[in-house]
């Protein structure tokens, strides 16, 4: 074995590249969140529309959804992968087994959270993601700029798809309160000093952009923003 | 051995070898006192089977004082039963109530393949340790143990660490069947001290990636190996162990 040899094949390398991109896409989430909570400004979607043009053609940025896809694929390959080498690591199963005594449900269901997400994640792309780089936003705004604000408004009239995206981040939430902490801990960042405010940033964070998101579809069916 | 007044329904794991097919028997027991251990209740389970001429239950156990780590049973569905920090010789029938239903299995996961009954082959856990998990030295005399000095903290944390039996309830209880906080204690009881350092990372490298053939899981930090650990092992040393991992792998310029 030379040079990095199994470094990221053995069962701790695969650890890292969940961490490593788990703590990618909780970054790419913040900027996200933060630029979609323009629409909170309430000026008929004028301010969001800026970021949004901003983000569809910077070139940084562009290159960055690259990156962004690379780190998603890779995080839900591993995933898989992980999922069915530990399922074959009990081949067995008790029959009974009280998990609840000794780890939260949704430490143990990251798998099942995440597949909720995955399943979000391609209606909220051909929503959204599809339409801005592809099929094109209809409108423009009073600014000239493509008019996505207004694509929002529309594909929120409907309110099954304002309960999907709700119940999908109840899935967020659940799924970043384990994962964020988790993170850490598999890149060995466990200290006793640090340990209280990493497990407090991510109970904060899972919490506040996963009710931020969910605040959007509501907000924008019941007319509450201009 | 005083009588008692505990009547118990248990189902316990038959499985005459590796490869038959196992199944939950269920076995009345009538007078057991509440002062008890769980192995001491099984002792007499056994008897009363072997009078009636059938096989008694086969489950592993040695020094019954909770430092050995040769018990090893699935009890109602958490290693070592209901109790906190304790092995399952510690387990007195007084956590029990009267009328119970208690389910007794062995220790699931590939790397641990059932024996007989309860009685599972750790010897998984045998070739990790040999695969690193001790220290070279010189034959000669001792030298003076103060010619080391080692903060208290350290050598606190090393012998936490230490106080590893090596039952496996890590692997039973972890939903991947993850061996991390056995290996991690392993390591880190040697990596934190100085007789441990010029082999440190050469040791990290050899464990982890024998822990990996046996065919272990992977950890995904539900922390449940931390909260049924009868010596109380710590997550931390996962975290060590990963740290080590990563710069052996891509610092350190030795390589395994």
């Amino acid at each position: 074995m030379s040079g990095f040899g199994n470094a990221f094949s053995s069962s701790i390398g695969k650890k890292f590249i969940m961490g490593i991109t788990g703590l990618f896409l909780i970054l790419f989430l913040i900027v996200h969140c933060g630029i979609n909570a323009l629409i909170f400004i309430s000026d008929g979607g004028l301010t969001f529309n800026v970021g949004a043009h901003f983000m569809a053609t910077n070139w940084i940025i562009r290159a960055g959804e690259i990156v962004l896809f690379i780190g998603l694929l890779a995080h839900i390959f591993q995933a898989l992968r992980l999922t069915l080498e530990n399922q074959k690591a009990r081949p067995v199963k008790y029959a009974v087994n009280d998990g609840k005594a000794n780890s939260k449900w949704y430490s143990r269901s990251m798998g099942l959270l995440g597949t909720l997400l995955l399943i979000f994640l391609v209606v909220h792309l051909k929503d959204f993601w599809v339409v801005s780089r592809f099929t094109g936003i209809p409108t423009v705004d009073a600014n000239g700029h493509e008019d996505l604000y207004a694509v929002m408004k529309e594909k929120f009239q409907d309110p099954v798809r304002v309960v999907v995206y709700i119940l999908a981040m109840f899935s967020l939430c659940y799924h970043l309160l384990h994962g964020f902490a988790s993170a850490f801990q598999t890149l060995g960042w466990n200290h006793s000093k640090y340990n209280g405010i990493i497990k407090g940033a991510g109970v904060w964070y899972s919490v506040i952009i996963s009710i931020l998101f969910a605040a959007m579809p509501i907000a924008v069916y019941f007319g509450l923003i201009q | 051995m005083s009588t008692g007044n505990m009547n118990l329904t248990l189902k316990v794991w038959r499985q005459k070898n590796n490869n038959a097919k196992g199944a939950l028997v269920d076995y009345k027991l009538a007078d057991i006192s509440p002062d008890m251990s769980f192995l001491e209740m099984f002792d007499v389970l056994n008897e009363q089977l072997i009078n009636k001429g059938e096989e008694p239950v086969v489950f592993d156990h040695d020094c019954r004082e909770g430092i050995c780590g040769m018990c090893s049973m699935f009890i109602n569905g958490r290693p070592h039963g209901p109790k906190d920090l304790v092995t399952t010789c510690q387990l007195h029938m007084r956590s029990f109530k009267d009328g119970d239903t208690i389910v007794v299995e062995p220790w699931r996961a590939a790397a641990f393949p059932v024996v007989k009954d309860l009685t599972v082959d750790r010897s998984a856990f045998d070739r990790v340790i040999a695969a690193g998990g001790f220290i070279s030295v010189n034959t000669g005399n001792a030298q003076d143990a103060n010619n080391l000095p080692i903060p208290k903290m350290q050598a606190d944390a090393a012998f936490e660490a230490a106080a590893c039996i090596g039952c496996g309830a890590c692997v039973a209880t972890c939903k991947n069947a993850s061996a991390m906080l056995f290996v991690s204690a392993k390591i880190s009881q040697l990596a934190l001290l100085p007789q441990g350092q010029p082999e440190r990372y050469r040791r990290v490298q050899s464990m982890v990636a024998q822990m990996d053939a046996e065919g272990f899981g992977n950890c995904t930090n539900t922390g449940a190996c931390e909260a049924e650990c009868p010596k109380g092992i710590s997550l931390e040393n996962i975290a060590r162990m990963n740290r080590d991992f990563a710069s052996a792998k891509f610092i350190s310029e030795e390589t395994v």
